[in-house]
């Protein structure tokens, strides 16, 4: 894998998805219409774990719609032109990296949204954004395979869902876990070891990812 | 030796023996847990003869990825599909296990959720696999997805809960079904050959799942050639 081809590809993406405003519009709208319902819905009512349970919730389906769309978008002649460019690793390694990048300013942007709409319960504002940087890059980690096989596939929004939500469950578990002793006000005992069990399974995640995406890229 | 009868045979003895030993022999007699405790030669061995054939289905998956055999496109289906049974049972013979136990059929508990996450998983294999109709492509896509899924859902069921979650599902300190200091002796003179009778029944249902399903394909190009 050269790095210096990945750095080009993550280039790339970021240049296109400037081109296209209207997707990153898009997404930016989703989220904030995903909150102004929950705080409709909750009418300003809801108790902690239900608030960060809501977050969570926000996040993993914005994850779902801003991952789907980096493989979707390419069509047949654009993927025979990377392929003939650069290798399925460096591929799979970029559009990782720029999934993680871009969920992590969604996720801030999100988090800000959330907290102007729904108040802010937070002690532990710096852990609780911490983990939530892992957590968004845990999302691009898995759902960046899953989104190849998915747009491989007929029906990919639903494929998506179905394919992506059982095996993200342990990931969203372990961040639940983590924000709820945020909330609570946790010393950092408490969190820690769950914060390495996401850490070693987004190494798991990417390993796999890296290794397995090449067997689907060549068609 | 697969074309062989014996090993057949010698499975559904074991089987025989361990339903009626695990029925009628002497178990220690524990406070809550008391004669369910029975439960364990069908309920952990249908749980282990699963994770044995899915993990064989994984081996094949990696076998297609490297030399591209549809053959072995179809025994991971087959093998996938097997465990899914024997998933399903493991499941159900656990549900009613916790109801007489901890008072109700399911619970809030890690292990619990990672047996029906892995469920969840193992069907939308399926469901990946009927949304790409090209053979190859759905060959490909499904052994990928099943090593990945394979390798998330081990992390989930056997790795996260011992590192951080607690538990009342037995296991959570090193598996007590494999901990040969914690199961009563004369338990495990049914416990052990229960295992192998389901690793034997597994790895037969599997065979046949996979040659009914070759022989479907064989006939379904027969017909094809002779409508042409």
């Amino acid at each position: 894998m050269q790095s210096n081809k990945v750095l080009a590809l993550i280039k790339n993406e970021f240049v296109l998805e400037w081109r296209q405003k209207f997707a990153l519009g898009g997404l930016l709208l989703y989220l904030v219409s995903m909150v102004f319902i929950t705080y409709l819905a909750f009418d300003g009512v809801i108790t902690v774990p239900a608030w960060n349970a809501l977050f969570w919730l926000i996040m993993l389906f914005t994850a779902m719609n801003a991952i789907l769309k980096g493989f979707v978008q390419e069509h047949g002649g654009l993927q025979l032109y990377y392929y003939t460019l650069v290798g399925a690793q460096e591929m799979i390694a970029a559009k990782i990296a720029y999934n993680a990048m871009l969920m992590v300013v969604l996720g801030f942007v999100a988090f800000l949204v959330f907290v102007v709409f729904m108040g802010n319960p937070l002690d532990m504002l710096f852990v609780y954004l911490a983990n939530m940087v892992l957590g968004v890059i845990g999302f691009a980690a898995v759902l960046t395979l899953i989104s190849a096989i998915a747009s491989r596939a007929k029906n990919n929004f639903t494929l998506m869902a179905i394919l992506g939500f059982p095996l993200i469950l342990p990931m969203l578990l372990l961040l639940i876990r983590v924000s709820l002793a945020c909330v609570h006000g946790a010393v950092p005992g408490d969190y820690l070891t769950d914060m390495v069990a996401i850490i070693l399974l987004i190494i798991v995640t990417i390993v796999l990812s890296v290794i397995l995406f090449p067997y689907i890229w060549k068609e | 030796m697969i074309r062989q009868h014996w090993w057949k045979i010698l499975g559904i003895l074991l089987l025989v023996y361990v339903i009626y030993g695990g029925l009628l022999f002497d178990v220690p007699d524990m406070p809550v847990i008391r004669q369910t405790i029975r439960n364990i030669y069908f309920h952990v061995g249908m749980w282990f003869g699963m994770i044995f054939i899915l993990f064989m289905g994984v081996v094949f998956s990696i076998r297609y990825l490297s030399a591209s055999q549809p053959d072995d496109d179809l025994r991971a289906y087959a093998a996938v599909k097997t465990g899914l049974l024997f998933g399903l049972l493991g499941l159900l013979t656990g549900m009613v296990w916790a109801q007489f136990t901890w008072g109700s059929f399911w619970v809030n508990d890690p292990k619990l959720n990672g047996a029906l996450v892995g469920i969840l998983t193992y069907l939308a294999y399926m469901v990946l696999r009927s949304s790409v109709e090209d053979p190859e492509k759905r060959a490909k896509l499904s052994a990928v997805y099943n090593v990945f899924a394979f390798v998330l859902f081990f992390v989930f069921i056997m790795i996260l809960p011992r590192m951080v979650a607690s538990s009342i599902h037995p296991g959570v300190d090193g598996n007590p079904a494999l901990a040969t200091g914690d199961l009563a002796p004369e338990m495990r003179v049914v416990f052990y050959p229960a295992i192998a009778a389901w690793f034997i029944m597994a790895w037969w249902l599997y065979t046949l799942l996979f040659r009914t399903m070759r022989l479907k394909m064989d006939v379904d190009a027969l017909v094809d050639d002779y409508n042409q």
